[in-house]
């Protein structure tokens, strides 16, 4: 049983960051936009791990908890600006607030 | 062992390819949950068990939890209620739920066959600790840095919120 070749986690990793990346351009929802981005940060972070299961290092998976981190942050940010979107325009499209100082 | 992660990847991209096409927010979610729990898989195939747990924790505990909530508090209202109707209906279920079962058979097929892999040098939680908190000092410092900055930067702009 030999283990998971390298090369097919990090094709995984490349779709599943190519969909993030479909997602944030194709939908104009603010909500798809944070999922998307969500989903990019995943990959990242699959692919971290791949590297680090690969050369038997503990770094990939320390970086992996840098991600989460950040990935935490960053959403925690991101949803209360779709909050502060929503009271100000009653939308969540992201091309509402496309007018600055509006 | 090489089965179980194709069939894991192909419910991780299908899960994706739903969430970015679903036009309902709540099974989008579902769907993302599904896709974050098969990375998880392939975590744990991959010799990093803990870094699934995380993964199921953080990721698709916490975080989506709070893109729940979020929905919640838009849907503050009389038409809530139709809403919640129109989501509770089962035909919107069958896709979720049979990604979720694959998932779950094939979780109880790794736990049984012993696929956890034995072989493929797996790294202890110890080890990712030891770095965490010898070279990678500063950048545990600097990880709680930025979620105090976050703390602060979600208080100031929702401050004004109802």
């Amino acid at each position: 049983m030999a283990s998971i070749p390298m090369q097919y986690v990090l094709i995984l990793s490349a779709m599943l960051f190519s969909l993030g990346l479909i997602g944030l351009i194709a939908r104009r929802n603010i909500f798809f936009t944070l999922l998307s981005i969500e989903i990019m940060l995943n990959a990242a972070g699959l692919a971290f791990v791949a590297a680090g299961a690969r050369w038997a290092q503990a770094d990939g998976q320390v970086m992996f908890m840098f991600i989460l981190t950040m990935a935490a942050a960053e959403v925690s940010v991101g949803l209360v600006l779709l909050l502060r979107l929503y009271q100000q325009f009653k939308t969540l499209d992201v091309d509402a607030a496309k007018d600055l100082n509006g | 062992m090489s089965l179980l992660f194709f069939i894991a990847a192909a419910i991780a991209v299908v899960a994706t390819l739903l969430v970015i096409t679903e036009l309902n927010t709540v099974h989008a979610l579902l769907y993302m949950i599904v896709s974050l729990l098969s990375v998880a898989f392939i975590f744990f195939l991959l010799g990093a068990p803990f870094i699934a747990a995380l993964e199921v924790i953080i990721y698709a505990g916490a975080i989506m939890v709070l893109f729940v909530f979020v929905i919640m508090m838009l849907n503050l209202g009389p038409q809530s209620i139709d809403q919640e109707r129109q989501w509770f209906n089962l035909r919107s279920w069958p896709g979720i739920a049979i990604l979720a079962a694959i998932l779950l058979v094939e979780l109880f097929l790794a736990l049984r066959s012993g696929a956890t892999p034995a072989n493929v040098a797996q790294l202890a939680p110890q080890q990712v600790a030891i770095s965490l908190f010898g070279p990678y000092l500063l950048g545990v410092e600097l990880a709680s840095v930025l979620l105090l900055a976050g703390l602060v930067g979600v208080y100031h702009i929702g401050r004004h919120l109802r």
